[in-house]
């Protein structure tokens, strides 16, 4: 029993980190192709135009890898976690099915045509199939979210005799508290993604010395975009995502802050430290008084829950690893702020095109939005444990109880296998378009 | 209520396989028949253009089978756990068949995903076939052995198969012969819809000799349907039940005979849509009618301690299969008007069309 939730949770981790490597720019990217689509629209300048196609062609190879490896978490609620999907399916069911029939057809019908028929249809029609390729897949994170944020904070069900979660509020479920902030940080931690992965190929052509036309304009966009973007991460929309834990999921606030005891006179805030499970206690642990309580509840002195007021049952089974997802997470917000405002300093000051040091930075920061936004959603996850539906189902109670640990870790390396597979030819793909550039093609 | 989702799944179930259908088809086609560059690019295309919207029909049958039928949804997805893990690996392999085929130039790059479009196209029909084979003959529910079940009643597991490849053993496989025999007639049926498709949609330099390969093929799917329907009678023997009590049924087999008796004259039909019409007929035609002999069970119990799955006992409640009507509506209106504008931009031949450089 022990070994097949071990094996059915490591089976789901690994599908839906790789999955999420895709959507988190298909998503952001949509948003800087409708912008470029739309300048083109304004000013008419080919350059625009090019670089929207040029961004399109990067779209649809995380697009179809999106959907390759999308489809699969669909059919895993099923084949892994049954029992979930038959307590709970009248009410995530909902959200999912939307999705399909809300997003996925918008997204998909007007992908083929966003890429294929710009000639057909005129510039406006095909800025609009942009747009709605756009909405499409917002909408699709929507959808996710809402399910997500129902198993966070569960609204709007009742529970039958039989165990059974059943909907009695539809709206409940996108009236969630939960939903709207999870939402836009979520977007925006998209959005941050591809601002870096612009203004990262923007810097390498800068740097290599050649399309450095579109290199400005990709490097001024992105850090422009990834700015602001980066900012209203943090605040406002990860102070909010912060207070909701304290507020609905206090034991997970407190591992994920790393706080072990409770302090009378309000919580400092953990900059570093390493949870010691053994002690109960963070190693080298530098720290903030106060800071935490004031963050969270806008008192300095307010007394903030630690793990030790909580049942061993109730707390987060991981609590390194939590903590350390949230901590990462933090940190590299930080830094994006921080490389972005510098990068806009030097644009304003007319000076990043020419400063190699912070191009190759901007170059090289291109994995970290991904890992970022990784560990964000490894901090959710995570902090819901040992729940699936927090309070009420726990992740044990939730696994298919006639599929075997054999047979879960045979399709576990199945995957291991096919995703190593298809995340070298995205590579291999992505790098060839990257380094033909945008440069309109000579038939 | 249930009777409504039950439908309006069945009918997203059967547009699933009529448009995946063809590009599924295309594949198999392109895997045998396709011999000179131009008729496998243009067939790649005609698959590779459409292939993604198509298969959000699956998901969305997935979701709402997930949303109307919660308790079948799990049962059957973790009891055929490793076909189905199979299908999307073939699923994958399928998509990035079609879609990073023409990003290299060098041959063999294009051999590689060919070969990997084809093949997955072929396995993947006989797979649906198999499963739905599957859901007509049974399975063990509750995982009964010596009379007492293993499982709660409405969980099992399949092996793929089992020793005796029969499905009259008492703990049948995924894979028997007659799922196998239903498997064939997926992959036949499939492949003469799919060169419909691209007889519709392409002037590839086979078109006329596809039109002898579907004629021949036909005569195989005559055969084969007769052979299905007396060992049907032996797998499922309450099979017709449905169709005494409700002749009216008797329409979902009359659409499937249709399409193969049309078949027969495909040489003389002048407008290639008629003869893509007639195979689409073929599937509509066959997922109903073993939809309509099983109603209202969804998967039946070849034990007799526990009872099949049906509509009534896997369902959501009254209120969320009410509610999602409201929303299903309005997206089903919204999705006509997509297909609308997809059609008026993306009609016709296709060979002239960009596609991916």
């Amino acid at each position: 029993m022990e070994d097949m939730l071990f094996y059915d949770r490591l089976q789901f981790a690994f599908t839906i980190t790789f999955h999420y490597i895709f959507p988190q720019l298909t998503m952001g990217l949509s948003l800087l192709i409708v912008f470029f689509k739309w300048k083109y629209l304004r000013n008419n300048i080919e350059k625009y135009n090019n670089t929207a196609k040029f961004f399109m062609k990067i779209f649809a190879i995380n697009f179809t890898m999106g959907v390759v490896t999308g489809i699969p978490l669909e059919f895993q609620f099923g084949t892994n976690w049954a029992k979930f999907s038959e307590l709970t399916g009248s009410i995530i069911g909902q959200t999912l099915a939307m999705e399909g029939m809300f997003s996925f057809f918008l997204e998909s019908s007007f992908l083929a045509l966003f890429i294929f028929g710009e000639k057909l249809m005129g510039q406006k029609l095909h800025f609009l199939t942009g747009f709605l390729v756009f909405l499409g897949s917002w909408a699709s994170g929507w959808f996710i979210l809402a399910t997500n944020a129902w198993m966070q904070h569960p609204v709007g069900y009742e529970i039958l005799e039989n165990g059974k979660f059943v909907l009695n509020n539809f709206g409940a479920l996108f009236t969630n508290p939960w939903l709207l902030p999870a939402f836009l940080h979520n977007q925006l931690a998209s959005v941050v993604t591809s601002s870096f992965v612009v203004a990262s190929i923007g810097a390498f052509y800068i740097l290599r010395n050649k399309q450095t036309e579109y290199g400005k304009l990709f490097l001024k966009t992105g850090v422009v975009f990834g700015l602001i973007s980066s900012v209203l991460l943090a605040f406002p929309t990860g102070d909010w995502n912060a207070k909701n834990v304290a507020k609905y999921q206090p034991a997970a606030f407190a591992a994920m802050e790393g706080i072990f005891e409770t302090e009378e006179a309000g919580a400092e805030i953990v900059l570093i430290g390493q949870p010691n499970m053994v002690e109960k206690k963070l190693d080298n642990k530098i720290a903030v008084p106060n800071i935490l309580s004031f963050l969270t509840y806008q008192e300095w002195d307010k007394q903030i829950p630690g793990m030790d007021q909580f049942k061993k049952e109730e707390l987060p089974d991981n609590v390194p690893a939590l903590y350390y997802s949230y901590h990462i997470m933090v940190g590299l917000g930080t830094i994006f702020i921080a490389v972005m405002a510098l990068a806009l300093f030097f644009l304003w000051r007319k000076k990043l095109y020419s400063s190699k040091a912070l191009l190759w930075t901007i170059m090289f920061l291109v994995p970290f939005p991904y890992i970022a936004n990784i560990t964000g959603w490894y901090t959710a996850e995570l902090g819901r444990q040992p729940y699936l539906v927090y309070g009420l189902l726990k992740t044990s109670e939730g696994i298919s109880p006639t599929v075997s640990s054999g047979n879960t870790l045979f399709t576990l390396l199945g995957f291991v296998a096919l995703y190593m597979l298809l995340g070298l030819l995205f590579l291999v793909l992505v790098g060839k378009t990257i380094n033909e550039g945008p440069k309109p093609q000579t038939h | 209520m249930e009777i409504f989702w039950y439908i309006i799944i069945a009918i997203v179930l059967a547009v699933f396989f009529v448009l995946d259908g063809y590009d599924f088809g295309a594949g198999i086609i392109h895997l045998f028949f396709a011999k000179n560059e131009n008729d496998k690019e243009v067939i790649t295309k005609s698959a590779g253009l459409f292939w993604d919207s198509n298969e959000v029909w699956l998901v969305v049958a997935g979701g709402m089978l997930f949303m109307a039928f919660p308790t079948f949804y799990a049962s059957v997805f973790s009891g055929f756990y490793l076909p189905l893990i199979i299908v999307l690996w073939l699923i994958i392999f399928r998509a990035i068949g079609l879609e990073f085929r023409s990003q290299f130039k060098y041959q063999m790059w294009k051999d590689i995903w060919d070969k990997s479009f084809g093949v997955s196209s072929l396995l993947l029909a006989l797979f649906f076939g198999i499963a739905l084979g599957n859901i007509v003959r049974g399975v063990n529910l509750g995982g009964v052995k010596d009379g007492v079940s293993v499982y709660e009643g409405h969980y099992f597991f399949l092996p793929l198969w089992d020793s005796s490849f029969s499905p009259l053993s008492k703990t049948p496989g995924v894979i028997d012969w007659f799922t196998l025999i239903i498997g064939l007639i997926s992959v036949v049926t499939l492949t003469i819809h799919g060169a419909n498709w691209v007889i519709l949609k392409t002037n590839s330099s086979i078109n006329n000799k596809l039109k002898n390969i579907i004629f021949k093929l036909n005569i195989v799917l005559t055969v084969l349907t007769i052979f299905s329907l007396i060992v049907w009678q032996i797998v499922n023997p309450n099979s017709l039940d449905n169709f005494m009590n409700n002749p009216y049924l008797l329409l979902f087999p009359v659409i499937y005979l249709a399409g193969l008796f049309g078949l027969f004259f495909i040489k003389k039909i002048k407008k290639d849509i008629y003869s893509f019409v007639l195979s689409s007929l073929l599937i509509v035609g066959g997922i109903t009618s073993s939809l309509a002999s099983l109603f209202p069970v969804l998967l039946p119990s070849i034990n007799k301690v526990n009872v099949p799955l049906t509509i009534y006992n896997t369902s959501a409640s009254e209120y969320g299969l009410s509610v999602a009507l409201n929303w299903g509506i309005i997206g089903f209106i919204l999705l006509f008007v997509y297909m609308i504008i997809q059609k008026r931009l993306m009609g016709g031949k296709i060979d002239k069309m960009d596609y991916g450089h």
